[in-house]
Formats: C-alpha cells, structure tokens, sequence
C-alpha cells in the first residue's frame, strides 16, 4: 500500500485522516470465522470489516473471544473456520494459512514485548530486513520523532519508563508500514493518569501514521474515547458494532447496555400514548423506535445514573429510599430502590448528600430517547 | 532464572526497608570468622610455592611436564565444555520449545546423568569398552581383535561430557523457560520466520544462561579427579595425586597452585557474568513461545534424545548391573569383601558434616540474605571459594597443614570432615541463603502488627519457613559427602574404608564386581540429593 509522506504537524488537533489513501477501502475482512480449542469455543462465526485508516475496537467482558481475534489475525493462532483476507488477499481459510512474518501485520503486545537485548533504534529497526542500511537509519530517526522519542536512540528498554516503552513497541511494530496494525490491551500496563494521556497521544500517532488499526481492550471507557468504530464481543461473537456515541446510546442488547456505563433497568408497561413506570407515567414518544407491537405489554427501559435526578421528600410522595451512597470524587451515585421494587441509580453533584435511608422522589431527567428492551 | 529474578526482588526489599544494625555485627563478625577458617587451608598452597627457591620455581614451572600437563588440561576442558554445549543446548530446546513426543521423560532423562558420579561413569565406560571389556568379548568372536582404546584424552572427554552436559542442559533450559514468548511473536510479526526470530531474539537472550552451565562444566572439568586417574589421562589433578603419593609435596604444591588459579579465573568469569546478568533483561511478559512443530525433524530429534539418555544412563546402570549378577573370574574376587562399618563410616562422615554445615551456613546465610552493606556478601563469597578449590588441592593442603601444625588431627576423622565442610559449606549456604530470601521481609512485620515480639515473629513466621531449605542444604550435604573421591582418599585415616575408598581400591585391583554393590548405593543417593534439588525448585 502506498502511502503519503507523512506530515510533520504539531498541533494538537490533527485528528484528520492526513495520509489515507482511500478512506473507503476496506482493508481488513473476517468472514465467518471460528475458532474452537477442542471443546472450547473462543470465538463463533465472526464477520467483520475495517476500512483504511480506521481505528475499531474489541471491547468485551475477558473470554470475550477479543484477544484470540486478534492473534488470528496477526497469524499466532489459526482459525478453526472462516477466513481472512487482508488488503483482498485471503491470509487464512479452511485450507491456507500465511504465516505471521508473511502477513504485513503489525502488533502491539500488551507489555510491548520489547527485545530487552537491543537499544531503542535497534528494536525500531528490527522489523526492516529488507532496506539498505541508511534508508533504515533515515526510517528509525523518522518515527523517533513521530513518537517524541528522539532523544532515546541509544538507550535500553528497560531505562525507558512505561509510556516510553509503549511509544518505542509502537514505532517497532509501524516501521515496516503494516497494512494492519493490532494493540492488545495497548494501556493495560499504564497506570491511570498515564493511560488517559496515552490514549490521546497513541490516537494521534496512528492518525498521523494513516495506518488501519485494530486495538483490543476490556476498558469502555478507553474504547469509546479512541475508537472510530466499536466492537462490542461476547461470547466469542460480535454483539454491536458501531460508532461509540451511537453504540453507547442505543445499545441493541441488555447485555450491551450494561457493558457500557452504570446502566438500570426501570420495568415499565407500555399503553398506546404512555408508558407506567415506579417514577410515573412518561410520554411513549420518550423510547426510542417503534414500540406498537409491544402495546399492554411489559418492557425495560435503560436508564443511566445521568438520566436521573433524586430529591429528598417525606414519605407519603416518595418514589422510594436511598441504599447505597458511592462517592466518586466529583459525584455522587445512588442507589434507589423504588417502591415499584426496581432499583436505580442517580448521579448527583458532590455537593448533594444524602444519607442511606432517605425518602426520595426521583425524577426522569433524560434528554433523549430512551432504549428498552422486551421483559424476558 | 524466574526465581532469580524474584530474589532479587525481595533482596532489594530486604535492603531497602529498615532494620537496626546491631545484632548484623555480630553476624558479621561470626561469619568472617567462620570464613577464613574455611579459607585459611588454601594459603598454604601459595606459602608452600612461596618456600621454594625462585630458581627451583621456575625450573618446574617451564619444565616440560608441566607444560604438557597444561596444555592436557586445557583440552580436556574445552573438549568437555563444547561437547557439553552441543549436547545440552539442543536438548533444552527440543524439551523446552517443540513438539517433542513425551517431552517430561526427556527432560528428566537429560538431567539424570548428574546423579551419575563421573568416577562411576568412568569405570563402566572402561568395563564396556576398554579392552577385556563387554564389547571386546562380544566383537572377539567376530575376529575383531583390536578395537580403539578408550583410554586417553577422548575418553576422558567422552565420559566428563556425558556426565556434566546436565550442567548445560538445565541452565539453558531454564534461561528458555524464564525467557517471554511474546518477544517471539513480536518477532515474527516484524517478518521473521522462526528460525530468524531464534537466531536474533532468542539466542541473545539464553546466551548468558549457555555460559552460565558451561562454565560450571568448564570447573568439573578441571577439578575432577576420577574420570581422567581412569582414563589414565595426565592432567592437574592426577599428576597432584601422584606427586603425593611420591611424596613430592613441592612439585604438588606447585601444580596445584596453578590449578588453582585456574580454576579462580573460571569462578570469577562466572561471577562476572551472573552480576551483569542481574536485571539486565526485563522481560515482564510470561506467555510461553508456541511450540516448535518438528514434523519430519520428530524421528532424528527423539533418536538422538535416545542416543544420549542410552549412553548415559543405560550403559552405565546395565554394566553395574551385570558386574552385580556375574560372577567369574575378574568380577568378584578374593580378599576384598564388603563390609558393613565401611557404609556406616560413610553414613557418619557425611552426617557430621551436613550438621557442621547446617550449622555454619546459616549465619552466613542469613547476613547474606538480609545484610545491608556489600561487605555482608563477603562471607558468603569466601565460602565459595571453597567449592572452586578441585579435591585434590584441597587434600594436599590439608595433609600438609595437619602433619606440620596439628599432628594430632593428622590421618584423623576430624580433619576429613573439615574437608567436606570447606568443600560442600556453599551448598547448604545455597539453599539455606535462598530460603530466607523466599521469607518476605514484610512477614515480620506484618507478625509484629499482630501483636508479636521480633523474636516471637521469628519463631513462628520465619523459621518455618526456612526449617525446609535448611533441611535441604543438609541433605545436599550429606549425599555430596557420600560420593566425594579425591579428598577422602588422601585424608582418611589408614585402614579407614567408606563407599568410596572400597570402590576405588577394587577397581584398581580389577575386580569390578565388588564395586557393583557400592556403586549403585552412591547413584541412588546421588538420584535423592537431585530429587532434593528438584523439589526445592518447584517449590520456589
């Protein structure tokens, strides 16, 4: 794949698609695939695409079948079933299968699997067999800089701090200009003011590297925040793929719904213009899609901590009572257990202090639609 | 390697927390003392060079044995050590990383030789195929009358190398096993094949833990005594023995402070290499590289682990075996019966000084282990000197000393159990320094935070769980004592037979059946201590 020069930008805004060639192509496909070890099955006729210079997410519960999905496609493991085409060239199916140096696969292993016997230039390096001796030295000073890193040419591994080392595995596995470059748990070894600012900063040099990406991870929130697209995987399967906003705000599933964010689930029956719920009856326009055919019938509405309010009141008009106070800090979620006997939470600022046992009227806040699922 | 690194861990833990300094004094101070007594016995090798004439020196210096002495010496051991290295680096890797078929059997296959004691090995190599041995009586029939000796140089190599190979096999085998997989992956998705990712990835990194046992092959070379006085093959350590049994104490003297030099140079090479070693690699990852598929390579590969188990164990144990159930002429002869105080005074050396051992190692030890300064390692440093010091170095400074300071202990018990505790103390330093190393300090204080007094929280947290490696280090005491060769046959007192001086005295009177009985008795030992070593592996 040939690829633009890349731009030296500094600014800290450059979240563009500077060097996609063609932002439509699809570079990467699953179809089908399977994997089963003996009885076990780790993942189950996944389908998937990725276009050029995207960067999608696995995001799922461990066992979700994210990591196995991940090494199928760099060529550690072989699918059982399915296959596998990168840039429209089949890598793997039931009878072929390229081997992993045979790919143009590049990972980033969760503890970045530096070689701890060579320098920072010497590891960047490493991947690029075929190049003339300057031309490599030209390349490794390039990513040095497109990581920040320049000034560490010369040091060890295992001088470098954690980020370091994860900016060095990056430039390592970006180096030979992979058409697909894969990050397991790329932040699970930071700690947690390190990872925010990582996240930021390995977004940026993807983006200005155009390279297409695919990272794994069983952090919501990290997914959500790097991710141009997000895959949701449970049980070695797909359960939603979309953009984070939309994935996050109409999950398909319950078990979405509760993956992502602190989500309850409020029963409520449905009437032809209302719905009846533990907090009162709400306009049937508040869910989301069409609800006709579950007329008279009970459905379970998601409500997240920021859809809604708690306020203290005696208790012939509550709603129900406070259970459960976290303090997180800048806020306060409760847990209300209605009188309906659905339990909820409500996010407060850090200043509203209710105490366990306090009779409550809790109002729907939300200002958009609302998902539900069907009572099972 | 793995638990290295956690000692290491837990080494800089010990240090950095705090702990008041005086009762570390008296350590110290107990522990200096008990070091140079153990040390003190090889001054007298240099004092002894030092008494004679410089002109003298350096006649039997240059003179023409000597150098051909040396130059013996210097082949058998890089003879041995590269022999080593061809048979125990492959070894690890088809245990430790393919596909092998049955690979727990081959690898403890691979290891078992240690439990061998080269001397054992020597005289079955001998009996098989030296002449008038097992192969001759069977090609004799053939009309094949002559076949090679076994004798000389490749013979000496030949049986040190399957003897001492294990060295190689298990250091390498466990720098692959500490070694992180992904490193491999990584590799290969930087478009490597595996073989290119073995070549520039994992090579470099198992190539410490390679030197590592073959520097340990290298000293066993040098030391050992047995295998080339069989092989009849002059090097340091026979012609020392000789020297004394002629009663050349100044020409001995000077041949072992050569070896001894030796021998230092090849410890401290080591020592280098293990401090450069600490922390050099960090690998954090843990997932093991996929196997190596060996596919057509599957039949060669189990043929030559067949090959070496074959040689090493079943050649040997088979020919003691027969020695046991044949009785002719040559095999059991007159005059030489076994008899029972032999074993007992083998039983009573060694466990006077696996006590004496116990009882030394463990202030050393635990100054080691907890001590704050550099100069708190010094003891235990000291102590290995000892282990490099060949047997036969050890005997003639010993003889020596006892015939002019103390002619009381002279051709006495106590004496030779001095011996084995200067040579086997580190041992028992080893396992005991390690166990209290596993002791997190922070299990003390969590005690004290319980409500215990310092010594209480010693007692109940601490020595529990150091009481198994102390036991341990006995053990490998004890069972290293049983089989030492070259030291009990210079410092026993006249008449004074164990183990191994009867197997010794009716191999050299060719009587080889009687051996049989002895000789398996010290492989099942030796079997035990490496069952000992093994467990406290597992459990650390």
């Amino acid at each position: 794949m040939s690829r633009q020069t890349r731009t030296q930008q500094t600014s800290d805004f450059d979240d563009v698609d500077a060097a996609v060639a063609n932002p439509n192509r699809t570079v990467l496909e699953l179809d089908d695939v399977s994997k089963d070890y003996g009885h076990e099955v780790a993942v189950e006729n996944l389908s998937l695409d990725v276009k050029d210079g995207e960067l999608l997410t696995l995001l799922g519960p461990s066992g979700c079948g994210k990591t196995t999905t991940l090494r199928m496609i760099a060529g550690l493991e072989r699918p059982s079933d399915g296959q596998i085409s990168i840039a429209d060239e089949v890598i793997a199916d039931g009878t072929s299968f390229r081997k992993p140096e045979e790919r143009n696969v590049g990972i980033v292993f969760q503890d970045y699997a530096l070689f701890p016997h060579l320098t920072v230039a010497e590891n960047i390096a490493f991947g690029l067999t075929e190049m003339a001796e300057d031309a490599v030295g030209e390349r490794v000073d390039e990513l040095l800089e497109l990581v920040d890193l320049s000034d560490h040419h010369d040091k060890m591994p295992s001088q470098l701090s954690g980020g370091q080392q994860q900016r060095v595995a990056l430039a390592r596995s970006l180096a030979p200009e992979p058409d697909v470059l894969l990050l397991d748990e790329p932040f699970s070894n930071l700690d947690v003011r390190l990872r925010v600012e990582m996240r930021e900063e390995v977004r940026k040099i993807l983006k200005r590297a155009g390279v297409t990406a695919i990272s794994v991870t069983h952090d919501q929130e990290e997914a959500l925040s790097i991710s141009d697209r997000v895959a949701i995987m449970n049980d070695g399967t797909i359960a939603q793929i979309g953009d984070p906003a939309e994935v996050f705000e109409n999950p398909e599933s319950r078990f979405v719904a509760s993956f992502l964010g602190q989500a309850s689930f409020l029963s409520a029956r449905v009437t032809s213009d209302v719905i009846e719920t533990g907090l009162g009856s709400f306009d049937v326009e508040l869910l989301n899609g069409p609800v006709e055919a579950y007329n008279g019938a009970m459905v379970d509405v998601l409500v997240r901590p920021d859809d809604l309010q708690a306020m203290p009141t005696n208790e012939s008009k509550a709603d129900g009572y406070v259970v459960h106070r976290q303090y997180n800090g800048p806020s306060f979620v409760y847990r209300v257990e209605l009188h309906s006997g659905d339990v909820v939470h409500c996010m407060h600022n850090h200043v509203e202090t209710f105490e366990p046992g306090q009779p409550v009227e809790v109002d729907l806040v939300a200002d958009h639609d609302l998902a539900w699922y069907p009572t099972e | 390697m793995g638990t290295k690194d956690r000692y290491e861990r837990l080494r800089e833990q010990a240090t950095t927390s705090e702990r008041d300094s005086s009762p570390h004094t008296l350590l110290a101070v107990v522990s200096l003392a008990i070091s140079l007594l153990l040390l003190a016995p090889l001054v007298w090798i240099f004092l002894r060079a030092g008494e004679i004439e410089f002109a003298r020196a350096v006649e039997l210096l240059t003179s023409d044995t000597t150098v051909s002495v040396t130059l013996n010496t210097l082949a058998l051991v890089t003879g041995v050590t590269f022999a080593s290295i061809l048979i125990g680096v492959p070894l690890a890797i088809l245990t430790a990383q393919t596909d092998l078929p049955f690979k727990r059997f081959w690898t403890i296959t691979s290891a078992l030789p240690l439990v061998v004691p080269s001397y054992i090995g020597a005289f079955a190599f001998v009996s098989a195929f030296g002449p008038r041995g097992v192969l001759a009586d069977l090609l004799s029939p053939l009309g094949i009358e002559q076949i090679p000796t076994i004798y000389g140089l490749h013979g000496a190599i030949l049986v040190l190398t399957l003897f001492t190979y294990p060295y190689v096999f298990l250091t390498t085998r466990a720098s692959l096993l500490s070694f992180d997989g992904t490193v491999v992956e990584a590799a290969r998705t930087l478009n490597h094949t595996r073989w290119e990712a073995f070549r520039r990835v994992t090579l470099p990194q198992i190539a410490p833990g390679i030197a590592a046992g073959a520097l340990l092959v290298a000293l066993y070379a040098l030391s050992d005594f047995g295998t080339p006085a069989i092989m009849q093959y002059d090097v340091f350590t026979r012609m020392i023995y000789n020297e004394f049994g002629a009663r050349r104490l100044d020409y001995a003297s000077v041949l072992s402070m050569l070896l001894l030099v030796m021998a230092l140079g090849i410890l401290a090479v080591e020592s280098r290499l293990s401090a450069g070693r600490d922390g050099a690699y960090v690998s954090s990852g843990s997932r093991r590289p996929g196997l190596i598929r060996l596919g057509y390579w599957k039949g060669p590969a189990l043929l030559f682990c067949g090959a070496i188990a074959s040689l090493c164990l079943v050649l040997p144990i088979g020919i003691l075996l027969q020695w046991l159930l044949r009785s002719g002429t040559g095999y059991s002869g007159g005059g030489f019966a076994f008899e029972a105080s032999y074993a007992w005074n083998s039983v009573g050396l060694a466990a006077a000084a696996a006590a004496i051992c116990v009882v030394a190692a463990l202030p050393i030890a635990y100054l080691a282990a907890r001590g704050t300064s550099g100069i708190s390692s010094l003891p235990e440093r000291a102590t290995y000197v000892g282990y490099a010091v060949p047997g036969v170095v050890l005997g003639l400074a010993l003889v020596y000393l006892g015939l002019r300071y103390v002619p009381f202990l002279y051709q006495s018990v106590i004496l030779l159990v001095f011996a084995y505790v200067i040579r086997f103390l580190p041992q028992a330093v080893g396992t005991t320094e390690s166990s209290i190393l596993q002791v997190d300090p922070q299990y003390i204080e969590a005690a004290r935070s319980l409500g215990y007094h310092p010594l209480s929280a010693f007692r109940k947290v601490v020595l529990p769980l150091v009481a198994p490696g102390i036991a341990a280090g006995a053990a490998l005491v004890f069972l290293t004592t049983m089989k030492e060769l070259p030291a009990t046959l210079m410092l026993r007192p006249t008449g004074f037979e164990t183990f191994v001086t009867y197997i010794w005295l009716v191999q050299g009177a060719g009587y080889y059946g009687q051996a049989a009985v002895p000789a398996l008795v010290l492989v099942g030992l030796s079997g035990l201590s490496m069952l000992v070593i093994l467990r406290r592996e597992d459990t650390s």
